[in-house]
């Protein structure tokens, strides 16, 4: 053992073991916040320590979800509310980024933009609901007119402090090596703002859940919103917390897509 | 005469205030000469070089780069380290300026593969700048000069982050891509080593306004290395005359 100690080699390697130890408990820490508050859950509300009527334990709540599943009317609301989600989140980012982009890049459009954004961005789009519904219709469009509001105010905004923020030297570069107004665009403004502009879509991300779940509240008759809301007032509150968790499923699903996506897109970084 | 200025100056204005960086400048840089500035911090000589890049705009005065007719960009500038685009790989950084010229394709292949070869870059064509270290990415910077095959180059303090070791060999290896071209240099540099190895001709600026008030001719033949310019008698000479010019400027300006 003394001989051991003295070999630097197995000195440093003992302590390798020692971090990787230490790597694996914080993986660990990670599981079991999680675990941990489902089983004091199933706890509580077993012995009667909370109201199983109103929280249910969680054993319940999974079969709730497995015999809705069961029906395929589960499915129904995910997919309706899936494709709600994507094509508002589409319309809501895509202009953001082309209209955030232009405002970035030249000073003039962004002076006029501006304003009209900074005014517009505090009123949440929830609350246009109304007015949304009277020009849209209760059909599908005014859904995904509603996420599209909501998403894109965190993405335009985003889009115009990237590309703001690219460090100016870059542009002296493309200057000096006299690139287009198109190259700008392409070559320097979109590549140099994607950072940030990307941080915009995953908080508009987030956003395009909250909204979809409160605007199916208001006006659908499908929906993960409407599963929760209905299922509310007609107290069966499993059914409520299954949709609850998919939400929450959903949101946490999504950010793992879009950060995979962002190594994937910014390889650079 | 490859470069030419004629009373060339630029005043900055903000808020009734206004400095004048530069002051009249004549200056004649001959086709296929390597001229060195050196001068104190904000003396102006990063002013004239953005001047003569395209961008700054002179207050006053005149320049003109002397075209040779063939389909050529006027200049390319050689950028401090930072100058080097993160999101472009080795290789696309290399042909950042024949693309943006739109240069055909197979010439923009051809001539990225024979500068990435000559500034030993071609196995990490295919990183990106974060990957290497800062010798490497200056070696991109001029590559992406060379390779845009200009009428004159500019290139402003592009050694002054490195250590020194990696500053020797930038130093012989742009002597060695330039002796090849023997394009028109104008090189702005702190160190005053780095010029007497580099040019033929030093000009001094002071500051405040920024004037060019002395030059040097270096005659020194042809390849140098940094051994022969600090063992020659002539150029430790010059070494002190350029030390003291710059102890005087910098003295002036502080009192």
């Amino acid at each position: 053992m003394k001989e051991l100690k003295h070999d630097p080699h197995a000195v440093e390697q003992e302590e390798w073991k020692k971090r990787q130890w230490k790597e694996r408990g914080k993986q660990l820490l990670t599981i079991a916040s999680p675990v941990f508050i489902l089983l004091l859950w199933e706890v509580v509300s077993r012995t009667g320590i909370v109201d199983a009527r109103f929280f249910p334990p969680p054993t319940e709540i999974v079969g709730t979800f497995v015999s809705m599943s069961a029906s395929g009317e589960l499915f129904h609301h995910i997919g309706i509310s899936l494709v709600r989600i994507f094509a508002g989140f589409l319309l809501g980012v895509i202009p953001a980024i082309v209209i955030g982009l232009f405002m970035g890049l030249y000073s003039p459009i962004r002076h006029f933009f501006s304003p009209l954004i900074m005014a517009l961005m505090p009123i949440p789009t929830l609350a246009l609901l109304p007015i949304i519904l009277i020009i849209f219709g209760v059909g599908e469009v005014s859904k995904i007119v509603t996420i599209a509001g909501s998403v894109f105010f965190p993405v335009v905004i985003n889009t115009v402090a990237g590309v703001v923020n690219i460090d100016r030297i870059y542009l002296d570069v493309a200057t000096n090596y006299g690139a287009d107004s198109k190259n700008f665009f392409f070559k320097i403004a979109l590549p140099g703002a994607l950072p940030v502009m990307l941080e915009g879509i995953q908080m508009g991300q987030a956003i395009a859940l909250l909204t979809i779940v409160a605007a199916e509240m208001m006006g659908a008759n499908s929906g993960i919103g409407y599963l929760i809301w209905t299922s509310y007032k007609a107290f069966l509150l499993p059914e409520m917390f299954v949709g609850l968790v998919l939400i929450s499923f959903f949101g946490y699903l999504f950010s793992l897509l879009l950060r995979g996506l962002q190594s994937k897109l910014l390889p650079w970084r | 005469m490859k470069i030419s200025m004629d009373a060339l100056t630029k005043v900055f204005y903000k808020k009734g205030q206004s400095v004048t960086a530069l002051e009249g400048i004549n200056l004649g840089i001959e086709d296929g000469e390597f001229v060195c500035l050196i001068g104190p911090s904000g003396c102006g000589k990063t002013t004239l070089l953005r001047i003569l890049a395209g961008l700054e705009k002179p207050s006053t005065g005149e320049f003109a780069i002397a075209s040779s007719g063939q389909d050529r960009p006027l200049q390319s500038m050689v950028f401090q380290e930072r100058g080097v685009i993160p999101w472009l790989t080795v290789k696309e950084n290399v042909s950042f300026g024949l693309k943006m010229r739109h240069v055909p394709k197979a010439i923009v292949k051809e001539r990225t593969a024979y500068y990435l070869e000559k500034v030993g870059l071609d196995k990490f064509a295919h990183l990106y700048p974060k990957e290497l270290s800062g010798g490497m990415k200056q070696r991109v910077s001029i590559a992406r000069a060379f390779a845009n095959d200009p009428e004159i180059l500019l290139m402003d303090e592009p050694f002054a982050a490195l250590d020194e070791q990696n500053k020797f060999i930038l130093q012989e290896e742009l002597l060695s891509i330039w002796s090849e071209t023997k394009k028109t240099v104008l090189f702005i540099t702190h160190s005053i080593d780095e010029a007497l190895l580099l040019s033929d001709r030093i000009l001094l600026m002071t500051s405040q306004p920024g004037r060019i008030n002395e030059e040097i001719r270096i005659d020194m033949p042809r390849p140098r290395t940094m051994e022969d310019v600090r063992s020659d008698a002539t150029m430790t000479d010059h070494f002190v005359r350029i030390r003291n010019h710059l102890d005087r400027e910098v003295q002036g300006s502080r009192t």
